[in-house]
């Protein structure tokens, strides 16, 4: 894990390094992952895919599950709705 | 046909492909090894480890993740994976699904930076940063000391590990690890690593407290209430295994646990259970039971003497940890009436107190209705209402329209064969 990536988290450029799961990385970076049926702001609660508390949108694919997913230079990740 | 790569999986299917069996591995994390062994690479793993990955790499076994099984009939099984559905055939099944964390509501759960424990270790293993940050651990059972000895070797601040169980329950559970000398060795590792970090019995949390985030955490300890200010929370209560595939089988649950015979087989013939699905047992056990599990689905039905021992004495082990972990009574007053149960349908203590079973609460609030299909409510209302979430039915996880489909195709003469043993 030496080499660090830059992403798009929620528009803002974030670096970080390869290997890190997308859920770690919007945690890292203080993003919420996704906007729950009342209007919460989630993130990661599981880590492991059971939860999906940290669904995300990844390269425009909606409800990915950021724990299971590990970021790629250049990725665009967002906030879920 | 193995699902679940971690070290029961790997074991079973390593184990299958040397007895002369045509293996498939199915896992639906990016890569092998489950939640133990997870992130671990060639440098930081042990030789156990690094033997059992260099096992399964010679070995011909062709493993596939992520690819996520989302329903499984007799001799048939449905995955998921991010380019397309997979239908694999098989003629036996090892079932190594592992466990996942007991989540219980308490007030302020659902805010950013509270996690579970199990579920902060997962991510420290993909790569979150915490040096320097103060993390407070609560809830129960061993895999708390665990995840703050991770959290230590990631340069984190653990400011306490609060143990719900009391002094005496705790010692008895230190007594019992003697009898099994790996788990006793690794208390002993963990005791070291964790020397100067305050670990309160009779402990558990109250609320957690913040704006977006958790600033600080209210905690129960011993009759007072003790506030700590942190930047995560790690809570969790213990393990509860993943039984959905064999309960879709038919197979027989008791107790929340597959039941297995000497050979790890179900009461399904040709379907196998090893490791967490059949008793919380950690490691040791999961290895054991997978190598069993694999050398009885690959037609020997002979099973080495060493191994059964060595099933036995962990058995012991696990037994003593259910006992010492069991959750106390005012763990259901953690959740006041707004505290959300749900969290996938924001569904509150308030709302579903009153309904008698779980099914009826389903019906009039949503609860367990969302993605996650109640595998964290199910248990959740299991311990606060009593109620048995009875009420199963595939997929096993959201999956796209097109895999949904898939369950009611008739089975194509060209799908992939997966195993033949």
């Amino acid at each position: 894990m030496s080499e660090n990536i830059t992403i798009r988290l929620n528009g803002k450029q974030v670096t970080v390094p390869a290997g890190t799961s997308v859920a770690a990385s919007m945690l890292a970076s203080g993003e919420p992952c996704r906007t729950s049926v009342t209007g919460e702001a989630r993130g990661p609660l599981c880590g492991m895919g059971i939860c999906f508390e940290c669904r995300v949108t990844i390269n425009g694919n909606r409800h990915s599950r950021g724990c299971q997913v590990q970021c790629e230079a250049g990725m665009d990740i967002s906030c879920d709705d | 046909m193995v699902v679940g790569g971690g070290p029961a999986g790997i074991a079973a299917a390593s184990v299958a492909a040397r007895g002369g069996a045509s293996v498939a591995l199915l896992d639906d994390n990016p890569g092998l090894g489950g939640q133990i062994w997870r992130g671990q690479d060639r440098v930081s793993r042990s030789a156990t480890t690094a033997s059992w990955f260099e096992e399964i790499n010679r070995s011909n076994v062709n493993w596939i993740c992520p690819a996520q099984v989302f329903h499984v009939e007799t001799g048939r099984l449905l995955a998921e994976s991010p380019e397309e559905t997979q239908e694999i055939l098989f003629e036996k099944l090892i079932l190594a699904t592992g466990a996942r964390e007991r989540f219980l509501p308490f007030c302020g759960w659902t805010l950013g930076n509270v996690l579970g424990a199990g579920g902060l270790q997962a991510l420290l293993k993909s790569g979150l940063e915490v040096r320097g940050k103060r993390i407070a651990i609560a809830g129960t059972g061993p895999l708390l000391l665990a995840v703050a000895a991770c959290v230590r070797e990631h340069g984190g601040e653990v400011v306490c590990i609060a143990e719900q169980t009391t002094h005496i329950k705790f010692a008895t559970f230190g007594m019992s690890m003697l009898l099994a000398p790996g788990k006793f060795r690794e208390t002993l590792r963990l005791g070291w690593e964790l020397k100067g970090v305050p670990h309160w019995r009779n402990c558990w949390p109250v609320a957690a407290l913040g704006k977006e985030r958790v600033e600080r955490v209210r905690l129960s300890h011993g009759g007072r209430i003790k506030e700590i200010a942190c930047d995560y929370f790690a809570c969790g209560f213990h393990l509860i295994p993943n039984t959905e595939l064999a309960e879709y089988l038919g197979c027989t649950i008791q107790e929340g646990f597959v039941v297995v015979d000497e050979q790890q087989q179900t009461s399904v013939p040709g379907i196998y259970a090893a490791g967490e699905p059949t008793g919380i047992g950690g490691l040791e056990l999961a290895l054991i039971e997978g190598q069993i599990a694999g050398q009885a689905a690959a037609g020997k039905t002979v099973v080495h003497q060493k191994l059964l021992k060595a099933r036995a004495a962990s058995q012991i082990a696990v037994r003593a940890m259910e006992k010492a972990f069991a959750l106390r009574a005012e763990l259901r007053n953690m959740a006041d009436a707004d505290t959300l149960v749900c969290r996938c349908e924001d569904v509150s203590f308030e709302r579903l107190r009153g309904h008698v079973s779980w099914r009826e609460a389903k019906l009039q609030t949503r609860c367990g209705m969302g993605p996650c299909q109640g595998k964290l409510c199910g248990p959740a209302t299991e311990f606060l209402f009593g109620w048995d979430a009875d009420s199963l039915r595939p997929p096993l996880f959201p999956v796209r329209c097109s895999s949904l489909a898939a369950i009611f195709v008739n089975t194509d003469p060209g799908a992939r064969k997966g195993g033949t043993q």
